[in-house]
């Protein structure tokens, strides 16, 4: 087995045992936590494929910076009690239902990908580069970019607006 | 034998070349910390620390020693695991962030060129941010993990300092990177070399990147997570013994780690400056070994303007500190960002 295969191997582990913890956890800033963990091994997976501008960036947005708020959220509300009011019987059926038709939907849409997750190339490829990904943005996905921006630029200002009302 | 591409001298060469990065680390943050304290002296026409060895130089080993022998206290309400991770992340995260910078001039032996550098990855300066975008959670998981209303308040202090500076920052980069072309760090250097270091060129992002440094090393005038007269001790308050001292070191590793970083963008890393290095015809290891030393000389430099700020300046209010970093410090950046933009398009066209 290959440095590649083994790393794939751990680092796919990783991911869904942190993924499965961060939903049975019962203290709140643990799932955090283990939520941080699954980024990590995300990022690695994106490593592996060489796409390191998105791995650098799924760290720096995502475990960096929204993890960061979730945090302050939690603590701030003071959510660190372990025990959690019971939930209803029918509650949990329809958690139960709902997560199943997704993973339904989910495997239905992407059992029929097989084809292409084959030609993704590992350990090789420029396509993740920081010069390509740049090139590509500004000429032909330019202007999905630019209205990208756009909104987010509005929900930035929206965010402002609504901060400020008090 | 050979795993994948990689062969076991690679390997070799770079894991001594990782220990000896920690080593250095460790031994300039030891030395950090007599520095500051006999600036301090000095600065207040007192004579510092002087009783270990001769003018005191023993005395960040007395620190240490004193550290470890220490009662460690686990508070009983605290989550025991994440008390533990806190100050261990604290840790680990100030020593990654040195894997991306070029330590000196690469060795051309005969079997090969031996670099410098642990990692010349394509991504460079982005590892660096986003080490320090993960930076907050050794404060947040301490401070939350001791369970003391101020340890809390420190941290969530410390966290939103923390992710304020870090936009000034990253967009007094991104005026650096229109110039340099390239994210990897070997690139800048060897730009700097060509045309001049970057502080000539973007001064006023250098000191939006040095105010932002200060901040994120939590350092005088920025020390608010530490502000003993508001919050008894901050957010360590409920440590004791080695694990206090990684918090402690941990500061002291990033004040070394910054200035590095800083010197490398915009103080031309190991250029030697006002000579052209490369006519004097010098043995290989012998340059590396120069272009090393005047590397550490500008991160000494820069260690010492920490020191210097911290024994001038008082603490800024909270407000202020918020003040500064939103409404002065971003629109400065972006202002230095689009006028960079715009001069080098002017001189491109």
């Amino acid at each position: 087995m290959s440095i590649s295969a083994i790393l794939f191997w751990v680092l796919s582990v990783a991911a869904l045992f942190s993924a499965l913890m961060v939903v049975t956890s019962r203290n709140p800033i643990h799932s955090v936590i283990w939520l941080i963990v699954t980024f990590f091994a995300i990022s690695g997976h994106y490593i592996l494929l060489n796409a390191q501008f998105l791995a650098v960036v799924n760290i720096i947005v995502y475990a960096g910076a929204i993890m960061v708020l979730f945090l302050f959220v939690i603590m701030l509300m003071n959510l660190n009690k372990e025990s959690e009011p019971a939930r209803h019987r029918w509650l949990q059926l329809a958690g139960g239902v709902s997560g199943g038709a997704l993973l339904l939907v989910l495997v239905a849409a992407l059992k029929d990908t097989e084809l292409k997750s084959q030609q993704s190339l590992m350990l090789e490829g420029n396509t993740g580069l920081i010069k390509t990904l740049g090139q590509e943005l500004f000429s032909n996905y330019v202007i999905p970019f630019e209205l990208s921006s756009i909104l987010f630029l509005s929900a930035m200002v929206g965010a402002v607006l609504i901060g400020k009302k008090d | 034998m050979v795993i994948g591409a990689v062969t076991l001298w690679f390997i070799l060469e770079k894991v001594i070349l990782i220990a000896s990065i920690i080593g250095l680390s460790f031994f300039i943050a030891m030395y950090t910390t007599l520095a500051e304290r006999k600036i301090a002296g000095w600065m207040q026409d007192r004579h510092g620390p002087n009783r270990a060895g001769p003018f005191g130089i023993l005395q960040p080993l007395a620190d240490g020693g004193k550290l470890f022998f220490k009662e460690e206290i686990t508070p009983v309400t605290s989550n025991r695991f994440l008390f533990l991770l806190g100050p261990a992340l604290a840790m680990i995260v100030a020593l990654v962030t040195s894997t991306v910078i070029p330590w000196g001039a690469p060795v051309v032996t005969s079997t090969g060129i031996i670099s410098l550098q642990v990692a010349d990855v394509d991504m460079g300066i982005l590892i660096v941010f986003s080490v320090v975008s993960v930076g907050v959670y050794g404060i947040m998981i301490g401070g939350w993990a001791s369970n003391n209303k101020f340890s809390l308040l420190a941290a969530i202090r410390g966290a939103s300092q923390m992710v304020s500076y870090e936009l000034p920052m990253s967009l007094a980069l991104i005026a650096v990177l229109f110039m340099t072309g390239s994210l990897k760090m070997s690139e800048i250097v060897s730009y700097q070399m060509a045309n001049g270091w970057n502080i000539i060129y973007q001064p006023l992002g250098f000191l939006i990147f040095f105010i932002c440094a200060l901040a994120e090393c939590n350092r005088t005038p920025f020390d608010l997570p530490e502000a003993e007269n508001e919050l008894n001790f901050g957010y360590h308050q409920e440590y004791s013994s080695m694990k206090l001292g990684f918090y402690l070191f941990a500061e002291y590793i990033n004040m070394f780690v910054s200035s590095a970083v800083m010197a490398t963008l915009f103080l031309g890393g190991y250029d030697i400056p006002f000579v052209n290095e490369a006519n004097w015809g010098l043995a290989p290891w012998l340059y590396s070994l120069i272009s090393f030393s005047v590397l550490m000389a500008k991160v000494s430099f820069l260690l010492f303007v920490f020191i210097w700020i911290r024994w001038t300046i008082p603490r800024f209010r909270y407000d202020q500190l918020m003040n500064l970093g939103w409404r002065k410090l971003i629109p400065l950046a972006l202002f230095n960002m689009v006028l960079s933009a715009a001069i080098l398009l002017w001189l491109k066209s």
